[in-house]
């Protein structure tokens, strides 16, 4: 009791020294594991801010803010806030003084002579330091500011500095996509240097933003409204009229974007597809499925087995290869399904987990090296043809991979409403009482886990005539979390979701190369993050945002 | 599950029982003949036996963690194998700072209690910030978030420790207490195994009478029969969680340092197997069953060691080593199919939801 109030003291100041410490941890480690370091090299305005600096302020706004929030006034806020500033950049500068006067690069690699530079801003240790707190007691000022301020101006400013930074760490997509129309090279000129935003441009770009956020919190509420009252069929017009639009753009795409983002959205795009299958089995029927990559690589290799002459028992086209691959698949979710009908949750992730190893090692393993390959895997896979048309640069792959996932899409809307779908969505939520009412479990389940696998053997035919090769390194266990991971992040059963978190959590690190080593890192923190702060995911599904808003907590 | 799932099933039963009488008759029949054609003298047998005993001793004190979180939490903690990879990279800075500094020259059993005690501790401690940070606050989620949630930590762990130690295999410093051999009954027995062996031993046995003697086991014990009742006793149950998963994470670690003596390498990725292992063995000994996860650990290292060479090279099948991570997951498979109440039956069984 004597704690509460203490807390409510206008001026206790623990909150902030609190949220610093972690803060400050937080920061020394993100310093540590190189990651500041890396993004260092990558600008976001030209010369004044780099991508490892953004990153930190990123982190020293967030904790600010949450020291700074819930505060009684206005003074204890600011107060909160600047402590924890402060902290955290004293954490860093005892890191800086540390590292010069013992050598921690024998323990930490990362520690390095560049990264001390990056942080006292190339100045040396005293005045470094300096500007370090400055800025540190700024971040806190303006967010202790920040947190008193209307939720308007607040949503305001958050939007123009996100859109800032998302334009600065995507400028490599976003030159050539604005360089492609023919009025607006002159804009990319101008917002954008050889590295990172001009800072003109950046002003201006923030500017924009913070005008139209505001426009939106003032006129926002308006044009929804004027939206509601239009008559159904108007209302359904816009909403094809949209549909269609969006339809046109990505049939565009490959072409608008040129030969490296084509193959960075071949690889969204397959992504998507073992998302969207993944999702029915996890997000539709909550069928944790660990092993899901299994099936992926059942589909690669009977397509290469099927096609490639380099071990000449079959020379199908690849068309002819596809639907013995997808029925493989199919079959082998089945009979991987059967087993483990009635486990649930923790032991059926543990049980997929360990089918997904089995059949890597096998496929490793010298045993089966005479039909699979071993560890050398199957090459010379041919290229799908259409009439005499081959698909192979990335640019026409891709439109194989679209159709794989409108395919994939439109399944998972028809049975997401359908009666199977509505099934699944029953044992997802309580099996028993599904059973009760009159649910078949067994045929239920498997039917998801054959769905499931057949889009995933999809996926995997398609990759293996993408590729042109197949090798077991490919299909380990990380590819069923990262799938995991994307449909999480997206948000469990959400179609949408799946597109999102795929663009989010494969696109992003494919056009960030800085990025792919802490790949997984972010995964795991993003699956962490989701799960503590934001259960539903980014784009989540209607029903199951009800539920987990649903007041009280639910008993399991 | 009861009579009538069974009855609904039965088809799907009849190929379950089908498949496993299949393994296990592939099983002997690998075995019998293997025996009968003498491939191994017993010289090897008995080098297989107490490889095994060695590597299933670590596996148990890695299950002791796996058990007792599922015991009063219900979930997996998937980010067990991370703890105890935790164990022996301390141990290797330590053991290296000690071998530059010529300490672990001149006092070699203190440096190596030193080791011990100190990776234990950050052990335990990473295990205590993980419940505090990551599962407490999700205690009362629907069963699948707290599940992905360890999923997640699992690699958050693995790459703050590749960001921070690099991605490279460290190779221990040889100790040189502990190389060569013992003979016993004119038999060569490498030293470092039968320490290894010995002090997992020890340590289980601290381990089980601290759960099954001491006030604080019996109030853990107490949290996993039933947490309301137990908190209606006056046991703080959070309190007890966080001591779960300190005592968990202790275990994990001391398992690390010595498995850490015996392949003599680190890697950041080196926690997923065993820990995959240590989790088949809690599940072979029962879930939620202490002595149930020291015999399924010591069962599965025995295994692994043995069953390549038994039951594989019977069969003709080239390179059977190779497939020893495919005969621990198959065994798990199986036990999950045919007794996941494990080998002694799992205490929490009634209540498993």
């Amino acid at each position: 009791m004597k704690r509460e109030m203490q807390k409510d003291s206008p001026l206790y100041p623990a909150v902030g020294v609190q949220t610093g410490l972690i803060g400050g941890v937080l920061a020394v480690l993100l310093g540590l594991i190189g990651m500041v370091e890396t993004f260092h090299q990558r600008y976001i305005v030209e010369e004044l801010l780099s991508m490892g600096q953004a990153l930190l302020g990123m982190t020293f706004i967030l904790l600010c803010y949450l020291a700074a929030r819930h505060s009684p006034t206005i003074k204890s806020a600011l107060v909160r806030g600047i402590l924890c500033g402060l902290i955290m950049a004293c954490s860093l500068w005892t890191l800086v003084l540390l590292g010069e006067q013992i050598n921690l690069r024998a323990m930490f690699i990362n520690a390095s002579p560049q990264l001390f530079e990056i942080l006292t801003f190339h100045r040396g240790t005293g005045k470094g330091g300096l500007i370090l707190a400055a800025a540190g007691g700024l971040f806190g000022l303006f967010c202790g500011l920040l947190s008193f301020s209307s939720p308007g101006l607040r949503r305001m400013v958050f939007t123009a500095l996100g859109v800032v930074v998302s334009a600065g760490v995507l400028q490599d997509l976003i030159r050539p996509t604005l360089s492609a129309w023919p009025g607006l090279e002159g804009w990319s000129e101008r917002l954008f240097a050889a590295n990172g935003l001009r800072p003109s441009g950046a002003v201006v770009l923030f500017v924009l933003t913070a005008c139209s956020s505001l426009f939106g919190s003032w006129k926002g509420k308006a044009i929804q409204n004027r939206f509601q009252r239009l008559s159904p069929e108007r209302r359904r017009l816009v909403h094809y009229g949209g549909v269609s639009a969006a339809f046109v753009l990505i049939l565009f795409l490959p072409w608008i974007l040129g030969l490296f983002f084509s193959e960075v959205l071949t690889i969204v795009g397959l992504y998507v597809l073992l998302g969207l299958g993944l999702n029915i089995v996890v997000g539709f029927a909550g069928l944790l499925d660990l092993g899901y990559v299994a099936f992926f690589a059942i589909g690669a290799y009977v397509t290469a087995l099927l096609t490639s002459p380099e071990l000449g028992f079959f020379h199908f086209s690849f068309w002819s290869a596809l639907p013995f691959a997808v029925g493989l698949g199919i079959i082998a979710g089945v009979l991987l399904g059967i087993p483990v009908l009635n486990m649930r949750g923790d032991y059926l992730a543990i049980a997929t987990l360990g089918f997904g190893e089995i059949i890597r090692i096998l496929v490793l393993s010298d045993f089966l090296r005479p039909w699979l390959g071993g560890a050398q895997g199957i090459g010379r896979i041919p290229k799908p043809a259409l009439g005499g048309w081959e698909l192979a640069t990335p640019q026409e792959i891709y439109y194989l991979i679209l159709a794989g996932c409108l395919l994939a899409v439109f399944l998972s809307f028809r049975l997401r409403n359908s009666r199977l779908g509505r099934a699944w969505m029953a044992i997802r939520e309580d099996e028993d009482v599904a059973q009760a009412l009159g649910i078949n479990l067994v045929t239920t389940k498997l039917l998801a886990f054959a769905t499931g696998a057949g889009l995933s053997a999809l996926s995997g035919a398609i990759f293996a005539a993408k590729l042109g090769s197949v090798y077991p390194h490919s299909f380990n266990v990380m590819i069923s979390i990262n799938i995991l991971c994307l449909i999480i992040v997206g948000g469990m059963g959400s179609i949408p979701g799946v597109i999102v978190g795929a663009a989010a959590l494969v696109g992003l690190p494919e056009l960030l190369r800085e990025f792919a080593e802490y790949r997984l890192l972010v995964y795991g923190a993003a699956l962490l993050a989701m799960m503590l702060l934001k259960p539903e995911g980014l784009w989540p599904e209607a029903v199951h945002r009800r539920e987990l808003h649903a007041g009280g907590k639910e008993e399991e | 599950m009861g009579k009538a799932w069974r009855k609904q099933v039965g088809i799907i039963d009849w190929i379950m029982w089908g498949i496993g009488a299949g393994v296990l008759a592939l099983i002997l029949f690998g075995s019998v003949v293997t025996l009968k054609a003498g491939i191994y003298s017993g010289r090897h047998w008995l080098d297989f036996l107490i490889f095994g005993l060695a590597q299933g001793s670590i596996y148990a004190l890695i299950a002791m963690g796996y058990t007792m979180v599922y015991g009063v939490l219900r979930m997996i903690n998937f980010a067990h194998g991370e703890v105890f990879m935790s164990g022996p990279y301390t141990a290797y800075f330590l053991a290296a700072s000690f071998y530059r500094s010529g300490f672990l020259e001149a006092h070699p059993a203190w440096s190596l209690i030193l080791i011990f005690l100190l990776s234990v501790g950050v052990s335990a401690g990473i295990a205590f910030l993980l419940e505090r940070i990551a599962y407490r606050p999700l205690r009362e989620a629907p069963r699948l978030i707290p599940l992905i949630t360890a999923i997640g930590a699992s690699f958050f762990l693995q790459y703050v420790f590749r960001g921070l130690y690099g991605s490279g295999f460290q190779a221990y410093p040889v100790i040189k207490a502990l190389e060569g051999h013992w003979s016993l009954f004119h038999l060569p027995i490498l030293k470092f195994q039968v320490m290894v062996i010995f002090s997992a031993a020890f340590l289980l046995a601290v381990l089980y009478s601290f759960i099954q003697k001491s006030r604080l086991g019996k109030a853990i014990r107490a949290v996993s029969e039933d947490r309301e009742a137990a908190s209606l006793m006056a046991v703080d149950v959070d309190r007890m969680i966080s001591l779960t998963f300190v005592v968990g994470g202790a275990a994990a670690g001391a398992a690390g340092v010595l498995y850490a003596l015996m392949f003599k390498q680190v890697h950041f990725f080196m926690g997923f197997m065993p820990g995959i292992k240590a989790f088949t063995a809690a599940v072979l000994g029962g879930i939620g069953n202490i002595p149930g996860a020291m015999l399924g650990g010591i069962f599965l290292g025995l295994i692994e060691s043995v069953g390549p060479s038994l039951f594989l090279d019977g069969l003709g099948i080239p390179a059977p080593y190779q497939l020893k991570d495919a005969i621990a997951f198959t065994l798990l498979v199986l036990v999950l199919i045919f007794r996941p109440t494990g080998i002694l039956g799992e205490r929490l069984a009634v209540k498993k939801a």
